[in-house]
């Protein structure tokens, strides 16, 4: 149970990574753009992959009527994110510390583990919320008005994973360094779960002869 | 009299025939297989870039041009000397300053020699001098921006020809005057020019972080011709060498007068003997009166100072500074080969290339084998500083460049070829013609301790029936030879703005990854700059209004100003706030007597207008810049000089 408790710890500071790095990254490419445009999506904001890129990229979409990209103090997530995350991690590794002290056993960390990923795919569910409304809800005086070929005005909603073509651009959504982190350590603490779970068994068989060896003695 | 004119009737008849040769071997080589591997050679596949930079000076164009090798694509027309309505430069507030002189505004000049700086000897890509040759002047341009960041005049000085060159570690760019005249200028019969006139050699310190210029001293010189100059380098570093001609100095007729004297000299100068000498408070402070301008990176703004005393230095009151080396017939190029060693004088009337040893001069200097004075200044003997000579069978070598392999490369204007040489053998390993009358060449760093030998770029003056003809006015031909083999081979034909006299090359790599992709808005200091548009504005005072203006893609702000009057002057102040690579904006305006602006991303550039009718006038973005460029646009209400509306300005009202 020890052992699995470090690997606990450790995988719940994996998730550290993500107050460094970017949770998940949008590269905008089209044949002007050799060198593409870039966000990178933060717990706590959205910053440039390649300085003046948000400031390009908002220029490119007030054309077709898009809303500039919020700003941290522009959406309650970039405030919410890092104190959920930081409160997960401060769960986790105090979980970590107690099964390390043999005071919790090992359901704790999967316990903890599915909170995290409910957590998780919350937030993946609001991120494609807000891509919707960024890429639907358009300004009715933009400058180009463009529509679908059945008549319907025209969705710039970048993908949640993957590639997507929107005008000239080339969009590429996909996970970033802090994402591959944070599935790492959860992965982890999976782990941690399991060398817990065997670990326990292994104890209670031992218990268990030594508590027949008890009997046989007190005959 | 007739007796010159029978010579030099022989020596254009000789170069008919020699031009004729060449000819001939053009036109065969220019076929069959050997055009398509030649091809191979210069083609860039688009989307790729060029191994090389060149600079080629413009000559009368008075500007810098950059071009691709091999591709001998250009890129970019870098005004120093000469306005520019291209970019408004000479034409805005900002860079009016940049073209003034003793003289007043000077909007143009004749530039000739680019010199890129160095560090060691090597090419180190930091920033790239150039002269004016007309109105003496040396420019700096900067070389992560590509533009002129500043230029001082040199005073005492007269078709500043022997010009700009550089020393080893960019302590100095030097500037010799190729007129010499009264110095200090005053009153007096042209006739009294012999022992009176001046040729004024002056040496301009760099500042190695921001490579401000300073004239450190000026060597008066006997008043010969001082025509090129180059550098020691390696072993010779600390000394520099100025070919001459009219050491007969006559006055008149120079054509003919001048090329009496069977040898002119090459005059070699200590300069760090000099330095020395002025660093102990030797020479002497005389009044001049020279402009020195200089342009702000982050004002985006030049400025220009007179100053009014200049250091000269008597050659004769520092004894073993000054050495003349006779060098045949009225010699023009002036190179010294890449360990230093040889000093080459390309002597333009005669057949032969004169190499002197750096060497044998120091040693004859030790043993003072002195062949009389000239003005105090020693001459050494012929025979004595000789190193070889080389019996090229060509006629007129103007200049000479170099490989890493030990070759030399020289251009020969009246029997128009390229002449390849081995240094130290002297003998001549191949020859190539030129189409036609080749001036300067370049090797890629082929006048630096380590030249970039792979193609040599010829420069030629005469173009006709190279390329499509455009009447009687066409712009001069250059050819690409590539020299990686024994052989060279000629690969390419490119036309050149202006007359390149000189240029100067140097790997891409040196340069592409620091040139500068935009100015960043929030360092621009400019006094009227607007990093805000929220502060755009419109001012009055007194008579002169101030049009605080931003622009992005793609409006001005503000694009509708009223309470301008007939009368007034208007200062448009133009703040680009795009930072993106590539999106400039213009600005021009119905009836300026300018040219337009255009401002990069980061950038404030001041256009005036002076409205002279009543009305409603529009200005617009003069450059494409978005798929609604054409809706860039604005308009200014002008009333009657009388009128009271007030001031008023508006975007999207
Ligand atoms: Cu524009």
């Amino acid at each position: 149970m020890k052992k699995a408790s470090i690997l606990m710890i450790i995988g719940v500071s994996f998730l550290l990574g993500l107050f460094n790095f970017p949770l998940w990254n949008i590269v905008l490419g089209a044949p002007q753009y050799p060198e593409p445009l870039g966000m990178n999506i933060h717990i706590d904001g959205i910053r440039d992959m390649n300085e003046f890129d948000l400031q390009n990229i908002d220029g490119l979409n007030h054309y077709i009527g898009m809303r500039k990209l919020p700003k941290p103090e522009e959406m309650w997530e970039f405030s919410v994110f890092p104190m959920v995350i930081g409160g997960m991690i401060i769960l986790g590794i105090l979980v970590g510390l107690l099964g390390f002290l043999g005071k919790v056993d090992y359901k704790w960390f999967i316990g903890w583990f599915m909170i995290m990923s409910i957590l998780g795919v919350l937030g993946m569910y609001d991120f494609n919320a807000w891509m919707v409304d960024y890429g639907t809800n358009l300004d009715p005086n933009a400058i180009m008005k463009l529509a679908n070929p059945d008549g319907t005005p025209m969705s710039y909603k970048p993908p949640l994973f993957g590639h997507a073509k929107m005008l000239n651009f080339d969009v590429t959504s996909l996970p970033a360094t802090g994402a591959w982190m944070m599935f790492t350590g959860m992965m982890l603490t999976i782990i941690a779960f399991f060398i817990g779970k065997s670990a326990k068994k292994a104890t209670v068989k031992k218990h268990v002869v030594t508590a027949i060896k008890v009997k046989t003695n007190d005959k | 009299m007739k007796k010159y004119r029978y010579s030099i009737t022989t020596l254009l008849v000789l170069a008919l025939v020699v031009a004729s040769c060449g000819d001939q071997n053009g036109k065969a080589s220019s076929n069959g297989a050997l055009s398509s591997s030649a091809a191979e050679k210069v083609y860039v596949a688009p989307g790729e870039q060029d191994e090389f930079y060149a600079f080629l000076s413009g000559g009368y164009s008075g500007n810098l041009t950059v071009y691709g090798l091999p591709s001998g694509r250009m890129f970019k027309e870098i005004p120093v000397f000469s306005q520019f309505p291209t970019s408004g430069y000479g034409y805005s507030e900002e860079t009016k300053p940049m073209l003034n002189t003793s003289y007043g505004f000077v909007p143009w000049d004749d530039l000739h020699h680019p010199d890129i700086s160095q560090t060691n000897g090597e090419l180190d890509g930091r920033w790239i001098f150039v002269n004016g040759n007309n109105t003496p002047r040396i420019g700096r341009v900067n070389l992560s921006t590509f533009e002129t960041e500043e230029i001082i005049e040199i005073p005492n000085s007269a078709g500043n020809h022997s010009s700009s060159f550089i020393t080893e570690n960019t302590e100095y760019v030097v500037a010799g005057t190729r007129f010499s005249v009264p110095v200090p200028q005053r009153d007096m019969p042209i006739n009294e020019y012999k022992g009176n006139f001046k040729g004024a050699l002056t040496f301009i310190s760099v500042e190695p972080e921001h490579g401000r210029l300073d004239i450190k001293f000026q060597l008066l010189m006997p008043g010969f011709n001082y025509d090129l100059s180059h550098p020691g380098r390696g072993e010779s570093h600390g000394w520099f060498f100025f070919t001459t001609y009219n050491t007969e100095e006559a006055n008149s007729l120079m054509e003919v007068n001048s090329s009496q004297n069977d040898k002119d000299f090459i005059a070699a100068i200590n300069w760090k003997k000099i330095e020395e000498y002025v660093n102990g408070g030797g020479g002497t402070k005389i009044p001049a009166n020279y402009a020195h301008n200089v342009y702000d990176e982050t004002t985006h703004t030049g400025t220009s100072t007179m100053n009014k005393e200049v250091l000269t230095v008597d050659p004769t009151k520092v004894p073993g500074a000054v050495f003349f080396l006779p060098t045949p017939k009225s010699p023009h190029g002036c190179d010294v080969d890449p360990s230093g060693q040889y000093i080459i004088g390309n002597g333009k009337l005669s057949a032969d290339l004169t190499i002197h040893s750096f060497d044998k001069m120091l040693a004859a200097i030790e043993e003072k084998k002195f062949d009389g004075e000239a003005y105090g200044i020693p001459i050494l003997k012929f025979e004595d500083v000789l190193a070889g000579t080389v019996k090229s069978g060509g006629l007129g070598p103007l200049h000479t460049e170099f490989d890493a392999k030990g070759n030399a490369y020289t251009t020969f204007f009246i029997s128009s070829e390229v002449v390849k040489w081995k240094l130290g053998t002297w003998e001549v390993i191949d020859r190539k013609p030129t189409f036609y009358s080749v001036g300067h060449l370049m090797i890629p760093g082929g006048n630096s301790r380590k030249p970039f030998g792979k193609y040599v770029v010829a420069m030629n003056k005469i173009t006709k029936d190279r390329y499509l003809p455009t009447g009687p006015e066409m712009e001069h031909s250059a050819q690409i030879y590539d020299i990686s083999g024994e052989k060279m081979e000629l690969i390419y034909d490119f036309p050149t703005h202006g007359e390149p006299h000189y240029a100067a090359g140097c790997p891409a790599e040196l340069l592409a990854p620091k040139s500068k992709k935009i100015y960043r808005l929030n360092e621009n200091k400019h006094r009227y700059a607007v990093t805000n548009p929220g502060e755009a504005r419109v001012e009055r005072d007194g008579n002169e209004v101030h049009i605080y203006m931003s622009t992005i893609r793609s409006h001005f702000t503000p694009d509708n100003i009223e309470g301008v009057k007939v009368g007034d002057k208007v200062y448009f102040h133009i703040t680009n706030h795009e930072q993106d690579f590539d999106v400039p904006h213009g600005f021009s305006i119905i009836g300026q007597n300018t040219s337009e602006l255009l401002v990069m991303p980061g950038q404030t550039k001041t256009s005036v207008w002076e409205p002279k009718q009543v009305g409603v006038w529009p200005f617009y973005c003069t450059d494409f810049c978005s798929a609604l460029h054409q809706e860039m646009q604005g308009y200014v209400r002008v009333s009657p000089a009388n009128s009271n509306i007030d001031l008023s300005w508006s975007l999207g009202e």
